[in-house]
């Protein structure tokens, strides 16, 4: 259970200066930089493909996959996205904080693979301290000669710039990051015909890349594909970040291997439900993620394939805990108005529908609900995410919208009796 | 966009299709028979798939996937459903979702009963709401521009309106602020939408949201009867739709027409119609009587015109007659002047141009005229004269559109700075007066960039940039493009309504109907008789009236004394013995006439135009003519008879026969044609016993005055037009007296904005209101044409600008 830690190694064992560059070339930093300028193209994508790093943002897509779609015309874009906004997420934030140099050298050895000369680093606006850290990284590694022109001595140039974003959610979207990074509005744009890897920023071919995902990319080099695909379960590579919060005694970011069951999360790793009370239902991958409830999922593996089969995903590893004092139609409703405040409003599903869905939840916790409502919730629901399928068929232009039913799911599920009760009371009951 | 290619097999609702790959899914279903419900897409912008309205399953092997056909590429083999299960709860929700905050006012509103959402709603929707919360409320309405007025409540954020700002007229001042449920349109604080465009975006909104103050509240569309037409405004004759009821035009309509204007109408040529039930249109014939004038019978007048001008004939021949005018009207008009000119009058004093400069030939006959679509394919355009969206909207358009969406490299060059600039490869600027000067360094080398710019397949937009351009300037330029390019096209540009069409008939002293040279023998047998000598055009008719050889002028449709650049002509035409005028309104011309004939306009009468591509046009009629005003050609045929000399023309399809018969270049051109076969019209070609087929030269001209600063004059959109001085939503658009100084300029005079300076040249001075504008060069002051309460300047390009406040 307790992983090789590999992203969050030098801030485990040196937590007073796991962020300044002497600690980081103190500990083996920028030696796999230098090796990568020796590598090509190919040997870089086919290297990062068989360790099996799979992105680290949300959908888990094969980071060696995504670096291998990338259109051939030039100049090529590196995005880092650090917009880290989903609720309940803050791993991202740590290894910026605590260990920027390490994402740092993941974008250069990125940037070698991809021939990128330019690449983008936008954090979300509220993360200061975590941007004063990287800038700091950035404006250190530019005077050694790491970044800028001919880095480490070589004729290859790299330029980035650090970007901080304005504060709304869906500029962690991929493609609403790159129309807020080009200084539009911040909405997503059409797949197709917009995929990044072919019309990405400025229309030009991009990779857009998890903070974290980058930063595993020195320790594949320095370890191998080979040994970090076996890091952890046979089914899934690597570690990953996630982060605990909720009714737990012990919240926190925690760097595991996949593979261990919900239970070992919950009451191991995260020591347990807050003055021992009951479990109720836990969110498994960040606000979007539906709902999991003890009956059904506490036995249940950690990984993407088991998860995606019981009607979830791991999404940002983000685990919100909730036990039995909490009011599933309040948190449902705390949801659902989050992504109806972050809805771009572009799409009319989402802009419309995720807003209705408030109001009814509102309704209903305040007292003023019908027995009619719960259906009714799940009638929008259904307008926004056809038939509430998993994986969803969305009738909106990006996941926010089908996000935002996520909740409406488990109160159709699980919490009915709950919704029940809040009609016959004539308000909440808890 | 994609680039259509090798046709592929779709199958749509089970039924195979051949398709474009490459085309949208969208518009292959409906090219197909399958029309897909939408709200956002539209056919002329880029897809954005906002509304949802679309969705569909596509299964192009990989199992079915809900997507909108707006922004889906058809493929080889894909599969396509527009109305499972999936669909159809797609599309309801949609709707649903749409109709949960929109007022349903659909009583009151002005798109009722021509509205997509209601429509749809009907169609596709689930009949009824569930939703129960309170709706959203905004203000409204809100003005969005002097025009267009806007209510937030109705909109259903399809980005219609704020795509055609952005990517057809380039006037991005309409945007989406906020986000989420409380997303709207609005315009930038402190920044009016003003555009010259604004009207399209009440054609294509979806819903009721945009509405023009013109017609709000005025009419429901099934109460609207309507027919097709042109625009009389702008030269390239946009089609349009004329909706009418009880007799009176409520509005005008854009129609698509692929080879002109793709449905775009200026605001001028769309609500530009107020004139026409003007309570000053002239509705009986008037004669002077001292300093006023008298209604008179139809006959009175029509016997005491023929009578005198006879008597002027008899006296001293055809030469001491001149006519001006004839490009408001129809081809049927204009040809009917021009035979009346040189049958019934004996003169070839005959000209619809003032002081527009380009020579008659060049504007009618240039070899290599160029198509309005010729813009979309070329490799580079050249604007070398007025800025185009001042002056020719439509030309405007495609010219933007081709910069922007299609590649085409533009280079703009006028003395100040331009609605295109901003997607201009290159732009060069002249001091006024200069441009001959310009263009001899460009042949001598010196502008090697430009060159290079004009070496592959160039069409060139050429017309007079500025009032001190050399008359020659622009058949020059059109010459060195020829040499430059490997393959040059030639639009040169006239700014009167149907002025193209006027040369093609002959209003012209050195043309006859159909592109001939007056001394065409096929003309004289069929005429039967050609006066003699040559004509004089405009310039030298007021002279001669200055001079007393000419006796008498006819004036149709023209007011030479407003549209002149320079004084003069009033006391030139005061002059004349007798002056006869047919005109639609009292103007600063016929106010000094004997004789006022009454005459029609636009929706009044039947006929034929002739753009700038010499595109051949019908328009039609649908509004009666007020009084006993007459269409131009009856009026002219009744004086014929009245003289001895009858012209023997029946009725205007009858005149358009004869035009068929008799101009070479028309043959064939029936108006059964054009409303049957031809419905985007048809260009007319260089043919004939005696084309013309005029080749550009060259000539050299002089170069700019050293002076310190320099006079810009030209067109804008809005000014004191007789037309537009009797459309009351129109002409308070107009920029008045102002002139446009730089601001380092400006403080050197020690002028700010809004201060009252005197401008003053060698032909004219007159007070201004001083107007800070970076877009005018340093060195350089800009003063629009013929605007209300401003004097004339003349062409001379020195200047001198003096503070009063």
């Amino acid at each position: 259970m307790s992983a090789p830690l590999v992203v969050t190694r030098r801030m485990t064992e040196h937590p007073a200066d796991s962020h300044t560059m002497e600690r980081y070339e103190a500990t083996g930093g920028y030696v796999q930089a230098r090796r990568a300028l020796d590598m090509t193209r190919d040997e870089l994508v086919e290297l990062v493909k068989s360790s099996g790093l799979l992105g680290r943002g949300g959908a888990a897509f094969s980071a060696g996959l995504k670096w291998s779609f990338l259109a051939p015309a030039r100049p090529a874009y590196l995005v880092v996205n650090g917009d880290e906004s989903e609720p309940g997420t803050f791993k991202d934030r740590q290894l910026l904080e605590r260990d920027p140099h390490q994402m740092l050298e993941g974008i250069i050895i990125t940037a070698i693979a991809n021939e990128v000369h330019h690449a983008f680093v936008y954090i979300r606006g509220e993360y200061a301290k975590p941007a004063r850290r990287v800038q700091t990284a950035v404006d250190e590694a530019y005077e050694r000669g790491y970044l800028g022109t001919g880095i480490f001595g070589t004729d290859y140039n790299l330029e980035l710039t650090v970007h901080l974003g304005g504060g709304a959610y869906i500029c962690g979207e991929e493609t609403a990051l790159i129309n807020s990074l080009e200084g539009r509005r911040g909405e997503p744009r059409l797949k197709p015909p917009y995929f990044p890897a072919a019309k990405g920023l400025y229309m030009m071919p991009t990779i857009v890349n998890n903070v974290e995902t980058v930063s595993d990319i020195p320790r594949i080099l320095e370890m191998g594909a080979d040994e970090f695909s076996h890091l952890a379960h046979e089914a899934d590579t690597g570690t990953f970040m996630m982060s605990l919060s909720g009714h737990v005694k012990k919240p926190g970011n925690f760097e595991l291997a996949h593979g261990i069951t919900w239970r070992e999360l919950i009451f191991e790793v995260g020591g347990g439900i807050t003055e021992d009370r009951a479990l109720k239902a836990w969110i498994p991958g960040g606000a979007s993620a539906p709902w999991f409830v003890p009956e059904h999922h506490l036995d249940l593996e950690i990984t993407k394939e088991a998860t995606a089969a019981a009607g979830s995903m791991l999404g940002s590893g983000a685990v919100i805990v909730m036990d039995e004092t909490t009011c599933m139609v309040r948190a449902a409703e705390r949801v659902v108005r989050f992504f109806s405040h972050e809805s771009c409003g572009q799409c009319t599903p989402c802009r419309e529908g995720t807003t209705w869905l408030e109001m009814i939840l509102r309704r209903i916790e305040d007292g003023q609900g019908r027995s009619v409502d719960l259906d009714l919730a799940i009638g929008v629901s259904d307008g926004i995410s056809i038939d509430l399928a998993w994986p969803p068929k969305m009738t909106t232009i990006c996941p926010l919208g089908p996000s935002a039913v996520s909740p409406i799911k488990a109160l159709k599920d699980y919490f009915r009796d709950e919704v029940d009760a809040h009609v016959a009371n004539g308000g909440c009951p808890f | 966009m994609s680039v259509l290619s090798d046709p592929v097999n779709i199958k749509i609702d089970g039924q195979e299709f051949e398709a474009n790959a490459g085309e949208l899914l969208i518009k292959a279903a409906e090219d197909n028979g399958t029309y897909i419900p939408r709200f956002c897409w539209h056919n002329r912008m880029k897809p954005v798939g906002m509304c949802r309205m679309c969705l569909v399953e596509v299964d192009t092997g990989r199992g079915p996937m809900l997507v909108t056909a707006c922004t889906n590429e058809v493929v080889d083999g894909m599969a396509v459903d527009t109305g499972n299960e999936t669909v159809k709860k797609a599309q309801e929700a949609v709707l649903e979702f749409l109709l949960a905050n929109h007022p349903l006012d659909c009583p009151v509103c002005d798109k009722g009963g021509e509205c997509p959402l209601q429509d749809q709603a009907m169609s596709y929707g689930p009949g009824e709401s569930r939703f129960v919360e309170i709706k959203r409320s905004y203000e409204k309405p809100i003005p969005i521009s002097d025009l267009v007025l806007l209510d937030r409540e109705r909109c259903i954020l399809c980005a219609r309106c704020t795509r055609f700002s952005e990517e057809i007229s380039g006037d991005p001042l309409i945007e989406f602020m906020d986000r989420g449920n409380t997303t709207e349109i609005n315009t930038f604080p402190d920044l009016p939408f003003s555009s010259y465009f604004s009207g399209n975006t009440v054609q294509i909104c979806p819903v009721g949201a945009l509405t023009a103050k013109a017609y709000r509240f005025r009419a429901r569309p099934w109460d609207l009867r309507m027919v097709e037409s042109s625009s009389n405004f702008d030269t390239a004759h946009p089609r349009l739709a004329i909706h009418v009821s009880e007799n009176e035009i409520l509005r005008l309509v854009g129609v698509d027409s692929e080879p002109v204007n793709h449905g775009w109408l200026s605001d001028k040529d769309r609500f530009g119609f107020e004139y026409v039930r003007s309570e000053n249109r002239l509705t009986t014939p008037l004669v002077r009587r001292g300093d006023t004038f008298e209604p008179v019978e139809w006959s009175e007048a029509l016997d005491m015109v023929a009578n005198r001008l006879g008597l002027i004939l008899d006296e001293s021949g055809g030469q001491a007659i001149a006519v001006i005018g004839g490009a408001q009207g129809t081809n049927e008009d204009a040809y009917a002047l021009s035979k009346f000119a040189r049958t019934v009058l004996g003169t070839n004093n005959i000209d619809s141009r003032i002081d527009d400069g380009l020579s008659a030939r060049f504007l009618a006959a240039t070899v290599d005229r160029g198509l309005i679509s010729d813009l979309d394919t070329a490799d580079t355009i050249l604007v070398w004269g007025p800025d185009l969206k001042e002056t020719h909207p439509t030309l405007y358009l495609r010219v933007r559109r081709a910069a922007q969406e299609l590649g085409v490299k533009l280079v703009v060059v006028h003395p100040r700075t331009t609605g295109l600039d901003d997607r201009a490869t290159k732009t060069v600027r002249y001091r006024p007066g200069g441009g001959s000067q310009l263009l001899k360094e460009m042949v001598g080398g010196d502008h090697p960039d430009l060159a290079d710019l004009l070496g592959g397949n160039v069409v060139a937009i050429v017309g007079k940039a500025t009032l001190a351009d050399d008359d020659q300037l622009p058949e020059s330029v059109a010459a060195v493009v020829r040499d430059l390019a490997t393959s040059a096209r030639i639009i040169p540009l006239a700014t009167k309504a149907n002025t193209y069409g006027a040369l093609d008939m002959g209003v012209s002293p050195d043309l006859l109907p159909g592109r001939v040279g007056y001394r065409a023998e096929a003309m004289e047998s069929t005429w039967g008789g050609l006066p003699e000598g040559e004509g004089k055009d405009s310039a030298g008719i007021l002279k001669g009236l200055a001079e007393e050889t000419i006796r008498s002028i006819l004036l149709v449709g023209a007011d030479p004394v407003g549209d002149s650049v320079a004084g003069g002509v009033a006391e030139s035409l005061e002059l004349a013995e007798y002056v006869v005028s047919i005109d639609a309104f009292m103007n600063d011309s016929n106010r000094l006439a004997d004789v006022i004939f009454p005459a029609t306009v636009f929706s009044e009468k039947e006929g034929t135009t002739t753009n700038l591509e010499g595109r051949v046009q019908k328009v039609n009629a649908i509004t009666p003519p007020p009084g006993l005003s007459r269409p131009d050609w009856v009026i002219l045929d009744d004086l014929s008879s009245r003289m001895g000399t009858a012209m023997g023309l029946s009725s205007a399809e009858g005149v358009a026969k004869e035009i068929a018969e008799v101009a070479p270049a028309y043959r064939d051109i029936t108006w059964d044609y054009l409303e049957w076969e031809a419905r985007d019209g048809v260009v007319v070609p260089l043919v004939g016993e005696s084309p013309l087929g005029h080749v550009p030269v060259r000539l050299e001209g002089s170069s700019a005055p050293g002076a310190e600063l320099t006079l810009h004059v030209a067109r804008v959109m809005y000014d004191d037009g007789v037309r537009l001085r009797n459309c009351p939503s129109l002409h308070p658009l107009a920029p008045g007296a102002v002139v446009h100084i730089n601001p380092d300029d400006a403080r050197r005079l020690g002028a700010q904005e809004g201060y009252e300076v005197d401008v003053v040249t060698s032909k004219g001075e007159g007070r201004f209101r001083a107007r800070m504008d970076v877009g005018t060069p340093a060195g350089v002051v800009f003063v629009p044409q013929n605007q209300p309460g401003a004097a004339r300047l003349g062409s001379d390009a020195v200047v001198r600008v003096k503070v009063v406040t």
